[in-house]
């Protein structure tokens, strides 16, 4: 207990000394968030300081071992670099897809050479992931995709169309589901990474509802991807996409911290809170988000010594996206007319109309609600037929 | 600490687990001395197999014979009595009264506590007096005389009350009915004069009294700790007593889903198995994740509580309502999902509905806990 004492220390004296002050309050919007990658632009140089001091350290990815850009932080150490970073309300120096969701499927799947080459670029924030897994055709029945990779001997010509490809006008590299046997549905996929700069891909964005145009159409126009470019083996990229799916699920659930399991109502209340009805639902909500809170504590712990339920990150994603809805609908509820102000310059550029739109997403990105409680009927409560 | 049970704690599970399911089942306990109209609601023989299970003293300490475990470990023991709806003085004797206990003199614990331990007495717990828990609001008065005092007053929803050998009741030495100050904690002999009783049963077979004290005269040894400042007391008590109550109801909310998937397995309608509809997988996948996160929330309660941390009031209100929405959901969903059989007297899915009722009842409903997280969290 004393060295994990000692090690919180180290970490409080360390957060004190290097993260700046505008780095303790939370994220406004989408500019305020760190992506990293070949074309990023810094919103200031707070940002970029926080972002090299962690990665001089290995904190971008905490509990990465230290060969691939990680501090090689044991589960209890983690815990308390999360619990040190809440408490001052540092924000995460980097936000990636590649840390949250193919540096994971790297570390069980990838060679040694691809985890020393593609992890270090991850945690150092020099390259920025996409996700190429849904096409026009295949959204929840995603195992039915009809992106092609020809087999050229050294390397796959690739041609087919992705769509809601988040950032994929931004990102340097995708990783991307491409049918490889046209004659097997679950055993023909392979799991692919290749450049976005790859002559043949083009990329065509889509406006969301919130007004943003985060996400994109992409296409694939005899695209080469050399053959050492895959991860897993070939025709085996469904283990690769399923476990990714996975971390990607437990992320979006937001279970391992941050803003989505806190209670609102006294943020709320201090702008004035006169109405009984809304005070009882906002304390209805507050229970069921420090219930989910301790849920995603508990899911954290029992992951990290093996007792969890594979599946429980579906349960967490389908549970933790609809309280984010509900929370939105409850700020929007709170803020009145202000809230639906869409450009105005004190609610940052309708800040909370914008974010209660994006929440919609949630239930629907990375596998909808519906499917996530099919997955839970069928391989936690093993019902029939499911 | 991480969220999850020690080794010890698995341990204690195991055996627990097997325990209730065996001594403790709906048919030898909960129907049996329902269908006897047994006037204690619950048998005396299982609170010896109790005792001999070193469960009765759990929470006391070492020195008072107990085994100073925590509410981690006598909620091992409340969730699997949920989980069988075994009728038993634990959670007011053992988990509540022994909370109680411990705040009083030697000379006090050394004249409850053994028979508690032993499994030979039973303790109940008398705060409210209205219908709903409002233990803010304490009118039943103790006044000075001589060297003890004179109690009068009524308690309501008093679990096992006349069945009991002593009544823990907090009643106001001073102040108005409101005011936290001028509390004091009681240990009343069931034999005292002036005690009147009205034992009713209780929609799920448990029995409770109605007690109205009428210038009962108590010595000064009845008091356990302080003269009007009882009322830090009385709220470790109720945390005692709520989380206790949610660790139950996570117990009565699994089993009621445990029977309920099963049925989902075996029921045939349409040429199908009835667990293959989308629409019941969908309710009952819901379900399971109200369960686990129920579940989470009361043994991050727990903890809080045993580590004395400042957060677990929050926490515990937090559990209790959370285990009262999920159990109820589990219980309501039960009985729609067993159709027509769900009705049934036969069928123990309806023993869940009720024991549910009665348990969110206890020591605070879901309102009572949700008004009270928004006023913790200041609003
Ligand atoms: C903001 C956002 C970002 C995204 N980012 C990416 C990304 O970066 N990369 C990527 O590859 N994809 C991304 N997606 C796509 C996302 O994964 C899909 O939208 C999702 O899987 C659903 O597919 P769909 O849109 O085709 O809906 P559909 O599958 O057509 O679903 C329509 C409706 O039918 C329901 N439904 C479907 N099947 C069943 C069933 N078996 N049982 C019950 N109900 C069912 C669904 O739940 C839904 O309500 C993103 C989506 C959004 C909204």
């Amino acid at each position: 207990m004393s060295d994990l004492d000692g090690f919180r220390q180290e970490i409080r004296d360390w957060l004190e000394a290097n993260c700046p002050a505008e780095m303790r309050e939370p994220a406004r919007d989408e500019a305020d968030i760190c992506w990293g990658g070949r074309n990023f632009k810094f919103k200031n140089p707070a940002q970029k300081a926080w972002l090299e001091a962690c990665v001089a350290k290995g904190y971008t990815v905490p509990d990465w071992p230290e060969a691939y850009g990680g501090a090689g932080m044991s589960p209890a150490q983690a815990k308390i670099w999360r619990e040190e970073c809440a408490r001052i309300g540092a924000r995460p120096p980097l936000s990636s897809f590649g840390i949250w969701m193919l540096g994971p499927a790297l570390l069980k799947f990838g060679t040694e050479e691809q985890k020393v080459h593609y992890l270090g670029e991850i945690a150092r924030g020099e390259i920025r992931w996409c996700q190429g897994y849904s096409e026009p055709g295949s959204g929840s029945d995603l195992v039915s995709l009809q992106t092609f990779g020809e087999d050229r001997g050294d390397h796959w010509v690739v041609n087919g169309q992705k769509i809601w490809t988040s950032y994929a006008d931004k990102a340097d590299w995708i990783f991307c589901l491409v049918r490889t046997d046209k004659a097997n549905t679950y055993q023909g996929i392979s799991f692919l990474l290749f450049d976005m700069a790859t002559p043949g891909v083009t990329t065509k964005p889509i406006k969301l509802i919130s007004g943003n145009s985060p996400f994109c159409e992409t296409f694939f126009d005899d695209v080469k991807v050399p053959k050492h470019q895959i991860v897993g083996q070939l025709n085996r990229g469904w283990d690769v996409a399923k476990y990714l799916l996975g971390h990607e699920r437990e992320m979006i659930s937001g279970a391992g911290g941050g803003d989505r399991m806190n209670a609102i109502g006294a943020v709320v209340a201090r702008n004035g809170l006169d109405d009984p009805i809304l005070r009882a639902e906002l304390a209805m909500f507050d229970v069921d988000a420090l219930a989910y809170a301790a849920m995603g504590e508990k899911f954290l712990d029992e992951a990290k010594v093996g007792k969890a339920h594979p599946a429980q990150p579906n349960m967490m994603k389908y549970v933790g996206t609809e309280l984010n809805k509900r929370r939105h609908e409850l700020l929007m509820a709170a803020g009145g007319s202000t809230a639906l102000e869409w450009d105005s310059e004190r609610t940052n550029g309708g800040t909370p109309a914008r974010s209660w739109l994006r929440t919609k997403a949630n239930s629907i990105e990375g596998g909808t609600s519906e499917v996530m409680l099919n997955v839970v009927a069928k391989r936690i409560l093993e019902l029939p037929g499911a | 600490m991480p969220l999850y049970y020690t080794e010890d704690q698995a341990m204690l599970a195991d055996t627990v687990t097997g325990f209730m399911a065996d001594a403790g089942g709906i048919k030898q306990q909960l129907r049996h001395f329902r269908d006897m109209d047994c006037k204690d609601g619950f048998g005396h023989a299982l609170w010896k197999q109790f005792a001999e299970m070193g469960l009765t003293g759990m929470l006391a300490e070492e020195a008072d014979g107990g085994l100073a475990m925590g509410h981690v470990e006598a909620g091992i023991v409340l969730k699997e009595i949920g989980r069988n709806l075994t009728p038993s003085p634990f959670l007011t004797t053992s988990v509540m009264g022994i909370t109680a206990l411990s705040g009083g003199s030697d000379d006090l614990r050394g004249r409850w506590l053994p028979g508690v331990i032993a499994g030979d007495s039973v303790l109940a717990i008398a705060i409210d007096e209205s219908p709903k828990h409002r233990p803010e609001r304490i009118a039943a008065r103790a006044e000075k005389a001589g060297n003890g005092f004179r109690l009068s007053g009524s308690k309501a929803f008093v679990v096992q009350g006349a069945s009991a050998d002593a009544i823990i009741v907090a009643a106001r030495t001073s102040g108005s009915d409101s005011d936290d100050d001028g509390i004091t904690l009681f240990a009343v002999p069931k034999d005292a004069s002036g005690i009147s009783h009205e034992n009713l049963r209780l929609v799920d077979s448990a029995m409770a009294s109605n007690i109205t004290f009428d210038n009962v005269e108590l010595d000064g040894d009845c008091v356990i700790g302080d003269v009007d400042g009882g009322r830090a007391l009385l709220n470790k008590v109720l945390n005692a007593g709520r989380i206790g109550a949610a660790a139950e109801l996570t117990g009565v909310g699994q089993g009621a889903f445990d029977i309920t998937t099963a049925y989902l397995k075996t029921r045939k309608q349409f040429g199908k198995l009835i667990g293959e509809f989308q629409a019941l997988q969908h309710r009952a996948a819901h379900l399971y994740s109200e369960l686990e996160i129920a579940t989470a929330a009361v043994i991050k309660a727990q903890q809080l509580l045993d580590g004395g941390s400042e957060k677990a009031e929050l926490m515990v209100s937090v559990a209790k309502a959370k285990a009262a929405r999920t159990c109820n959901l589990a219980v309501r969903e039960g009985v729609q999902m067993h159709g027509g059989v769900g009705m049934t007297d036969e069928y123990d899915i309806g023993l869940y509905m009720k024991r549910d009722r009665s348990l969110s009842e206890f020591m605070g409903d879901q309102y009572y806990h949700a008004e009270r997280v928004a006023r913790l969290n200041g609003y």
